[in-house]
């Protein structure tokens, strides 16, 4: 349970959190709760077809409509050079389509009125005369020298967006070619979507008095929305003011900057008052960026013995219709070549072909670092299929192939260098908490009975925290981030931050990191996020980037006012400076244990009684740029039993140890975890985002893309081992992504590992009762 | 239409139109924005208010329907400054992340223990089943439920100890 938040030395405390006491009595303040005066709202219509030219767009009906104040074209924006923008891939997308449609539900018209309903109604009557094109639903097919043209206003006339590799082609070949072993196995990781349960959207103010635009968004990367508006729209930087209030969930999906945002902000501009946009269930899910969709083959090159040598990977990403991935711009898939994971293999090679189709864009990175998720999956299931080929106790095989403790920093084969991590460490606790040996007799037990009872275990490492501005940018801003702290008279502290949280914890977390390099209660600080015209530059939350950019900010920020508060310690204890010193709480002189003098001391000195030569104040900044990236790993075992007559499996436990080096507030963590385990869980057996051959969305609501309830969801059990980041200012590496990185892998594990006994080496995701059943019936097991 | 709701004790009499849904009344007639809305399927339960008592998702209820009856919300959970039990259990337990489900899960789990004192795990679960969570994985919203049914049953500080261990076993 919650700790108070009154007590000194913070960090590492489950400390309740600052921002629940608005939330709970209803008080948070989200996009949607902002009703300014004279307020319009604001409606996108939306393309029925996936691919189809447009011919004519009649508003004349709309436009007389009752309460309609405007409507807005490709056209209209295309005068304004507004009808494209860029997208965070470095590619560019629609506003508003201009000539021709490229995914179902796209945006082709805005409609502005007096209400929400009457914009609605209104955006029925825009009658829009389509001719449909051939679509391209498969991304292999896209592939395909028959597969029409999608972007014929790209240069290059291909559906092929890029070609990637990483890792030593011609060693990971001559090691395949003497491989006493190879495994094979393709690897389908489904189109899902991150599904936030706040929908996006936005308020436009533009005021034109003071030409400032003021702009409500629910962003997880406000400042860097503010800089890609500046260069879309022309707008002088600093007369843009974003704010991101409240957050309801992010996950990756208030990353990008999306068509409703831009058509509120010229309608705003265009007519001088504010205008919301919120967007429906059903226009979050099949319009604004999904996440993965990789088509992946993995090949595993091995001795008898288990050890593993190289590891070969070729992929398809389909990236819908605009490239929309939220990737950093060198590397166009992501951290993908991350895919060696926890296992110090000799080589490899990855090849990743980027591909458009008539489906929205993407893709974001949901709850991981940019594809990392993917490559977890991927390596994880792969080595289960070589320990079954094996016939290796997938546990064991794994012990015998982790980059050893003494092995780090460790550079992968791709080039990656791992911080640090102790992989056995954390496996053996996970496989003793949950008594892997007796489940093992027990599964033995179960199956000489005829019963399906499965043990799957993941052991992945992520890379999070972009990142290094040297090997990181968005659209060539540099990955670093920020804090800045203001100590008042008083001891009492405000800090601000480049990221913004959406349920994370910041508040609570960054005021602990502050409090315990200043000595303070968490009560003492006030952290705040989301605003550009008061908080330092940053590049946002997600990733898991905010603790170990932000928070290293943070507590480095913190460090340069105890500099500066060490100096006036020494003037009030009448001592030089390097007799001063600080015990965490106070400054006090060497050797004289009973004077000393708190930060709130030197505080209310700072503004009343420096020493000569000294500036008044304290407050500072700090921009952090890490010099690496933190490498987050797990070790996580579910246990399944499979339900022969209907095929539904049931997660009867999963356990997750969980190494994300030093903790700043273990409620918070674990928490992070449930949620993530919950989002893995729902990927694995529930999710998936299909489209039939007209590129009809099949999925685009919560009736048939299912989110999971509190009787879905199994109950969590967590532990952790720590093994700080060496580079880090307190050593943490972020935790919020790893167990939805970490955890679908071992729930498919577990359900691979209870039908292995037919021969089954693998189910792709989402695993539906059908597709077991379909399983369990072709080996007779069931009629 | 002229309707009069009695919303957290008080009496609102609003002209509306017929189409309007309870849940745009009390966020945007009444400002009472705590109530939420996150789909358009009546999947996700944030929306989630009393009616007589009656937990509804107040986005398939219309404002009409409302018409001479009581509407509670999350706004009317706090007394005289005084945290609900099931507010505080929220907050001591880590039962919410960005805020947004929130309100709704609040009024789900007041109308819970209003007919059922001392749930088991199993019937907090189904209670909450209309309601969804994204962030919680739900582990911590069942946690605080079970405490605030304590507290409210006058188990007090002891109550939370108790659930304290019980948390601590199944961590």
């Amino acid at each position: 349970m919650a700790l108070r938040q009154t007590e000194l030395r913070p960090l590492g405390k489950p400390v309740g959190r600052k921002e629940d006491p608005r939330l709970i009595r209803g008080k948070g303040r989200y996009v949607d709760d902002i009703m300014l005066p004279n307020m319009l709202h604001l409606c996108v219509v939306r393309s029925p077809y996936a691919h189809a030219r447009i011919r004519r767009i009649d508003a004349s009906a709309a436009l007389a409509a009752p309460g309609v104040k405007l409507v807005l074209t490709g056209e209209d924006l295309a005068k304004m050079n507004l009808a494209w923008m860029p997208t965070l891939a470095g590619d560019r997308q629609m506003v508003l389509a201009t000539d021709k449609v490229l995914f179902q539900y796209q945006e082709v018209a805005a409609v502005v009125a007096e209400t929400r309903a009457q914009a609605e109604d209104a955006a029925q009557l825009i009658e829009v005369d389509y001719e449909p094109l051939p679509v391209v639903v498969d991304p292999f097919y896209a592939l395909t020298p028959e597969a029409p043209i999608l972007r014929d206003d790209k240069e290059k006339k291909s559906n092929l967006i890029f070609h990637w590799e990483a890792g030593d082609r011609e060693e990971t070949e001559a090691i395949f070619r003497e491989a006493p072993v190879v495994v094979k196995q393709d690897v389908r990781f489904p189109r899902v979507h991150p599904s936030p349960l706040e929908p996006c959207g936005c308020v436009a103010d533009y005021d034109t008095a003071r030409s400032k635009l003021t702009f409500y968004v629910t962003s997880q990367a406000p400042h860097a929305h503010r800089t890609v508006l500046a260069l879309v729209s022309g707008l002088p930087e600093h007369q843009i003011h974003v704010i991101s209030p409240d957050v309801g969930g992010g996950f990756g999906n208030k990353v990008p900057v999306y068509p409703g945002y831009v058509c509120a902000i010229v309608a705003s501009l265009k007519l001088g008052v504010p205008v919301k946009w919120i967007e429906t269930r059903t226009e979050n899910i099949a319009s604004t960026h999904f996440a993965r969709d990789y088509h992946m083959t993995a090949e595993i090159a091995a001795r008898e013995d288990g050890k593993v040598l190289a590891l070969r990977v070729k992929t398809v990403a389909d990236h819908g219709a605009f490239d929309g991935a939220a990737d950093p711009s060198k590397f166009p898939a992501g951290l993908f070549s991350i895919v060696s994971g926890s296992y110090d293999f000799k080589a490899a090679f990855v090849e990743v072909d980027g591909v458009h189709t008539n489906k929205p864009p993407g893709g974001v990175a949901y709850r991981c670092s940019f594809r990392v998720t993917e490559a977890a999956y991927l390596i994880e299931r792969v080595m289960d299929v070589l320990a079954q080929r094996l016939k290796m106790d997938p546990a064991e095989l794994r012990l015998r192939n982790f980059i050893r403790k003494e092995q780090f920093p460790y550079r992968s084969p791709t080039g990656w260098v791992y911080d640090s991590g102790d992989y056995e460490k954390t496996l053996r606790l996970a496989l003793e908490r949950i008594d892997y040996e007796e489940l093992r007799k027990e599964q033995a037990e179960r199956r000489a009975r005829g019963e399906f009872m499965g043990i799957g275990i993941s052991t992945f490492t992520e890379v999070v925290g972009a990142g290094p501005g040297h090997t990181f940018d968005i659209l060539g801003l540099k990955m670093f981030d920020s804090a800045q702290i203001r100590v008042h008279p008083t001891g009492k502290v405000i800090a601000r931050l480049g990221v913004r949280h959406q349920g994370q914890g910041h508040e609570t977390t960054f005021a602990q990191i502050i409090a315990e390099e200043l000595g303070l209660s968490v009560d003492d600080v006030l952290i705040e996020e989301g605003d550009t015209d008061t908080a330092p530059y940053g590049l946002g939350t997600y990733a898991s980037r905010s603790t170990p950019t932000a928070g290293g900010a943070a507590a480095l920020c913190a460090r340069r006012i105890r500099q500066k508060a060490r100096k006036i310690a020494a003037h009030l204890l009448e001592v030089g400076e390097d007799d001063v010193v600080w015990d965490g709480t106070a400054f006090s002189v060497q050797g004289l244990p009973g004077r000393s003098v708190t930060m709130k001391d030197v505080a209310f000195a700072a503004y009343t009684n420096v020493p000569e030569g000294l500036e008044p104040g304290l407050e500072a900044s700090y921009y952090y740029d890490p010099p690496n990236l933190t490498f987050p790993n797990g070790a996580y075992i579910a246990v399944v039993d499979i339900d022969k007559g209907t095929g539904a499996v049931k997660v009867r436990r999963f356990l997750a140890v969980d190494d994300c080096g030093t903790v700043i507030n273990p409620m918070i963590v674990d928490g992070q975890v449930h949620g993530g385990l919950t989002e893995g869980f729902a990927i694995a057996f529930m999710q998936d985002i299909p489209y039939d051959a007209d590129g009809n969305c099949l999925a685009p609501n919560w009736m048939d893309y299912l989110v999971p309830t509190s009787l879905d969801t199994p109950h969590w059990e967590t532990d952790r081992t720590v093994t700080p980041s060496p580079h880090h200012p307190i050593g943490a590496k972020g935790v919020g992504e790893s167990p939805n990185v970490g955890s679908p892998a071992a729930f498919v594990n577990a359900v691979v590992d209870a039908l292995s006994p037919l021969g089954v080496e693998h189910i792709d995701m989402p695993i539906y009762p059908w597709k077991v059943w379909s399983i369990l019936r072709a080996h007779g097991v069931t009629e | 239409m002229k309707i009069a709701v009695k919303v957290n004790g008080r009496l609102y009499e609003s002209d509306v139109e017929p189409r309007t849904l309870l849940a745009y009344y009390l966020r945007e007639t009444l400002n009472l924005t705590g109530t939420h809305i996150g789909c358009d399927t009546t999947s996700c339960g944030a929306c989630t208010v009393l009616l007589d008592g009656e937990p509804v998702k107040s986005c398939t209820v219309l404002a009409v329907q409302a018409n001479g009856r009581e509407v509670m919300t999350v706004e009317g959970l706090e007394q005289n400054g005084q945290l609900h039990p099931v507010q505080s259990a929220f907050w001591e337990a880590h039962a919410l992340q960005c805020g947004y489900c929130t309100p709704g899960m609040l009024m789900a789990s007041y109308a819970l223990l209003q007919d059922n004192p001392a749930p088991t795990e199993a019937e907090i679960r189904e209670a909450l089943s209309g309601n969804v969570c994204r962030c919680t994985g739900y582990v911590n919203i069942v946690k605080a439920v079970q405490l605030a049914a304590r507290q409210l049953s006058g188990e007090g500080q002891e109550a939370l100890q108790e659930v304290e261990a019980h948390g601590a076993s199944s961590n």
